[in-house]
């Protein structure tokens, strides 16, 4: 029998061999079965990183810190958010039990010391060596937290969402959507954190990012884009002269001006300044037909539309403005597909976000010049070492510097005399534009107000956006822009 | 040296190794050396100093390095249970004094396996037996979907581990009596009969119990004998044939059995339900490294206190070790089975009756196998079948049988080495 025992060995040796080459292949394996979501070795090696903060840009507002635990003799770093509601959305949330979303999510390399800079790897080899917690970078916004505190006081029990922009860095001051969701709760109460019974609009979705994700139809906001357009073309001048029949004939349809009780205004001869002053449709809905909305669509891509704005969130959780179609973006080929008039003030099928139209305001008010909006204004190593720090980026030339003193000037007027005098501010001078754009269904308007201010050198720009308002973009939303560029100037609100 | 000077030398390295083993896990835990972590490394090593005395004693010509290869593959375990769930490593430490003692019992009062070859088929039917009771009502305990538990008041135990050994008893008994008849190409149903008469009633207890990896591991030690026994290829061909006909039934008729098979084939298509413990155990084994995270601060446990793998004490003890170890230590514990394994058959090979052969032949594979199957599983090379890795899983009566077992390829050994001195 010695025969066959000795082949039965080889035969189980064999088996054997075969458990240490399967047990290697996993080890070989290990990069990509570490990436998978549910990995628990991967989500304990997170949180045993002493996850760098987020501060507000004056660095006193805490905006995402850590709690300590002992957990089976090694100290795990989980997240709590001291400002809660506040800039919820955009900071986002780093959890066991989901994954990351906002800063937290795009920035995780930085606040985790993961990141591939010199310095960074260098500290982070060092700490391994001596046995030391590994450290994450902090991280400044450049959120000012006084300003997010009083837009979503403002925006409370409103859904919306408003941004405030610094004209010549990009710097994003203020990024406000409303209902807002605690995300301390999104660890264990999940349900509790996406829901928000009291929001007066279905679906809430507290988690969406209304600021950089809300899609709303801009209606006569716009109207500053087709005026770029309109004078940065060499078409028109502010003085150019129209006549307003208090409609304008589309494809054969009626097209009319906005209705009061009285029915339809009629403002008879008017120049060009003056339509934007009082928001004339019919007028826009000429200036639309004549430029074709190839042109106005051309300007609108200038200011930053069909492309999601730069921001550093999470690319997922920005949209892109522009004609959305289905569902789908969609940049015409033939000028035929899209209805000029309707166009130029802001109705068609356009669709933006609040953030995209704080880029238009602050693309006028910074001469034409649009810069990369950003949130980051520096990243700092625990030992104090400023790892990044933001410089301001331009990301184009959306109109010449005569196009945007004209567009200025155009837009003064309108708070000083025209649709949005709600947005007055005793002592300076501002520059705006109300929209109110119609969804179809009654006491549903998309209401905006854009404006920046002062208007003679501006410092700040700010679009703000509610949906589902009965009332006008002068009524809703200019009060709400208003206080913010206030607290941003410094006043009180 | 003599035999059992240099078992007391692999007994006292092994000693050593459990109090490195539980200091390592008490510093990982508390960041302090304490003289409990070591009370554990001296409890142990005395009581494999009793078993030596008793070797020593009962079978001076035994081979030196089963006692020690079984005595640290258990200190493995019990580190490891330590680790993951200190109040179960006590319970284990109870279960090793208490298989040591049945297994000096053993050595003191049967001293020579061959009576047990008067016992063939009474052995055969009392394996038959065992195997059946989980499946009364009244005493059978199900855990995990199988049943394969006991419930004595507070003691359950798995009768399928002893009734493991008794099967062998029984082959290797029945196998020598009939291997010349059998060699035939085509064995009469007179000669098979009796056999396949046992064999079946313990499969089909087993698919009752649904003990899988138990029905695996019974009917590969059966081929294997078989083959030592008529050195047929065309049997065991025969065997795997049938064993895949029956696998093929059941993965279509045992939803169970079907689904273990699909996550074997993606264990990524359900990675939160039916494919989670095998997932789970694949980021483990995977997190490990070279040479692992090091005992006691690898991710076994959630903040909860239960175990992210459930049954990782049982069945994914190899796993745990994986991390922790890197595949410096789980490389480590496959050749203590393959070593275990090795000399098992060596006493085998040198053995002089048929019955002395194939038993220890039997035990040996029976041994190995089980390791493999477990192992295989947890490491996606064969589909998951729930089974203790001997000696180091978390489990009483898998302990406890696993020393008899031991206790028995030492009975073989004294009697050969004793012979050709």
């Amino acid at each position: 029998m010695n025969p066959q025992i000795r082949r039965v060995f080889l035969v189980l040796a064999a088996l054997f061999v075969a458990l240490v080459g399967m047990t290697s292949y996993w080890l070989w394996k290990a990069p990509d079965l570490e990436a998978r979501r549910g990995n628990p070795t991967l989500v304990v090696r997170q949180v045993t990183i002493e996850r760098g903060r987020i501060y507000s840009s004056d660095g006193r507002t805490l905006l995402a810190a850590n709690r300590r635990r002992r957990v089976q003799g090694r100290t795990w770093y989980l997240r709590r958010y001291p400002a809660k509601e506040l800039v919820a959305q955009t900071i986002g949330y780093s959890t066991l039990s989901r994954s990351r979303s906002g800063l937290e999510e795009s920035l995780n390399d930085f606040l985790t010391g993961s990141n591939s800079d010199l310095h960074t790897v260098l500290r982070r080899t060092l700490d391994r060596l001596e046995g030391l917690t590994q450290r994450g970078n902090d991280v400044v916004t450049t959120i000012d937290a006084r300003a997010q505190q009083v837009a979503m006081d403002a925006l409370a029990e409103k859904c919306g969402a408003a941004v405030a922009l610094e004209p010549a860095t990009g710097r994003v001051l203020v990024i406000a959507s409303q209902p807002s969701f605690d995300p301390n709760l999104v660890e264990r109460h999940f349900r509790r954190a996406a829901s928000a019974p009291g929001a007066p609009c279905r679906p809430a979705a507290p988690l969406l990012d209304r600021a950089t994700q809300g899609l709303y139809i801009p209606g006569s906001t716009f109207k500053v884009v087709t005026a770029a357009a309109a004078l940065d073309s060499g078409a028109f001048t502010p003085s150019s002269e129209f006549v307003d029949k208090g409609y304008c004939i589309e494809y054969g349809k009626k097209v009319t001006n906005f209705a009061d009780q009285s029915g339809p205004e009629v403002f008879g001869r008017v120049d060009f300044a003056t339509a934007l002053q009082h928001s004339i449709n019919s007028v826009f809905c000429q200036v639309g037909q004549r430029l074709g909305p190839l042109v106005v669509l051309e300007y609108a891509k200038r200011f930053g539309f069909y492309s999601k704005p730069p921001l550093e969130t999470p690319a997922g959780e920005r949209a892109a403005s522009g004609l959305y179609d289905r569902g789908r973006l969609l940049f015409p080929s033939d000028p035929n597909a899209v209805d000029p008039g309707r166009l130029a003030f802001g109705q068609e099928r356009l669709l933006v976000t609040p953030l995209q139209m704080a880029m238009v305001a602050a693309a006028v008010a910074n001469g034409g010049l649009l810069m990369k909006p950003t949130l980051l204004d520096r990243i700092v190593a625990p030992d104090g070492t400023i790892v990044t720090q933001q410089a301001p980026e331009v990301l184009g030339r959306a109109v010449q510097p005569e196009t945007a003193a004209e567009l200025t000037a155009m837009m003064r007027r309108v708070v000083e005399s025209g649709t949005g005098t709600v947005a007055q501010i005793s002592g300076v001078p501002v520059a705006g534009k109300t929209g109110t754009a119609e969804t179809g269904r009654r006491g549903e308007n998309d209401t905006w107000f854009i404006a920046f201010a002062p208007a003679d050198a501006p410092r700040f720009a700010v679009a703000v956006a509610l949906q589902d308002q009965a009332g006008t973009g002068a009524q809703t939303a200019a009060p709400i822009a208003r206080a913010i560029l206030q607290t941003l100037l410094g006043g009180k609100p | 040296m003599s035999l059992r000077n240099r078992e007391l030398l692999n007994l006292l390295a092994v000693g050593l190794i459990t109090a490195i083993g539980f200091a390592s896990v008490y510093i990982a835990r508390e960041s302090v050396v304490s003289a409990a972590s070591l009370a554990y490394g001296v409890f142990f090593l005395a009581l494999y100093l009793a078993a030596h005395a008793v070797v020593r004693m009962a079978l001076p010509h035994a081979d030196p390095y089963l006692l020690p290869l079984a005595g640290l593959l258990a200190a493995i375990g019990v580190t490891m249970i330590y680790r993951i769930e200190p109040d179960r490593a006590l319970r284990q430490g109870i279960w090793i004094v208490v298989g040591l003692a049945l297994f000096a019992g053993a050595l003191l009062f049967l001293r020579d396996h061959r009576i047990l070859d008067r016992y063939t088929y009474t052995l055969g039917l009392a394996a038959v037996g065992l195997l059946a009771l989980p499946a009364l009502p009244g005493i059978g305990a199900t855990i995990n979907g199988a049943s394969l538990w006991v419930r004595l008041g507070p003691v359950a135990f798995q009768p399928g581990e002893l009734a493991k050994i008794l099967l062998v008893v029984f082959l290797a008994g029945y196998l020598r009596d009939n291997r010349e008849l059998l060699a035939r190409a085509l064995p009469s149903a007179k000669h098979f009969g009796p056999l396949l008469l046992v064999w079946g009633a313990a499969l089909l207890v087993l698919v009752e119990t649904h003990d899988l990896g138990g029905a695996l591991l019974y009917f590969s030690v059966f081929l294997a004998m078989l083959y030592v026994a008529t050195g047929r290829w065309l049997h065991v061909a025969g065997g795997l044939g049938l064993f895949s006909l029956g696998a093929w039934g059941l993965y279509h008729v045992v939803p169970r059995v079907g689904e273990r098979f699909s996550v074997w084939l993606d264990p990524w298509a359900d990675p939160t339900g039916a494919g989670y413990q095998l997932v789970q155990s694949l980021y483990a084994i995977s997190s490990g490294g070279l040479f692992g995270s090091g005992l006691g601060r690898g991710v076994l446990v959630a903040p909860g206190g239960s175990t992210y793998i459930p049954f990782l004490e049982t069945d994914f003890i190899y796993s745990a070790i994986a991390q922790e170890l890197g595949l410096a230590g789980a490389v480590a514990v496959v050749l203590l089975y393959v070593l275990f394994v090795w000399r098992g058959f060596r006493i085998a090979l040198l053995a002089d009756d048929g019955f002395s052969k194939l038993l220890a032949a039997g035990l040996s594979a029976a041994f190995g196998i089980q390791a493999f199957i477990i192992v295989g599983g947890v490491t996606g090379l064969i589909p998951l079948t729930g089974i203790t890795l001997p000696f180091v899983s978390y489990g009483g009566s898998s302990v406890v049988a696993n020393f008899l077992l031991v206790g028995l390829l030492l009975m073989i050994s004294d009697r050969v080495n004793r012979d050709s001195r």
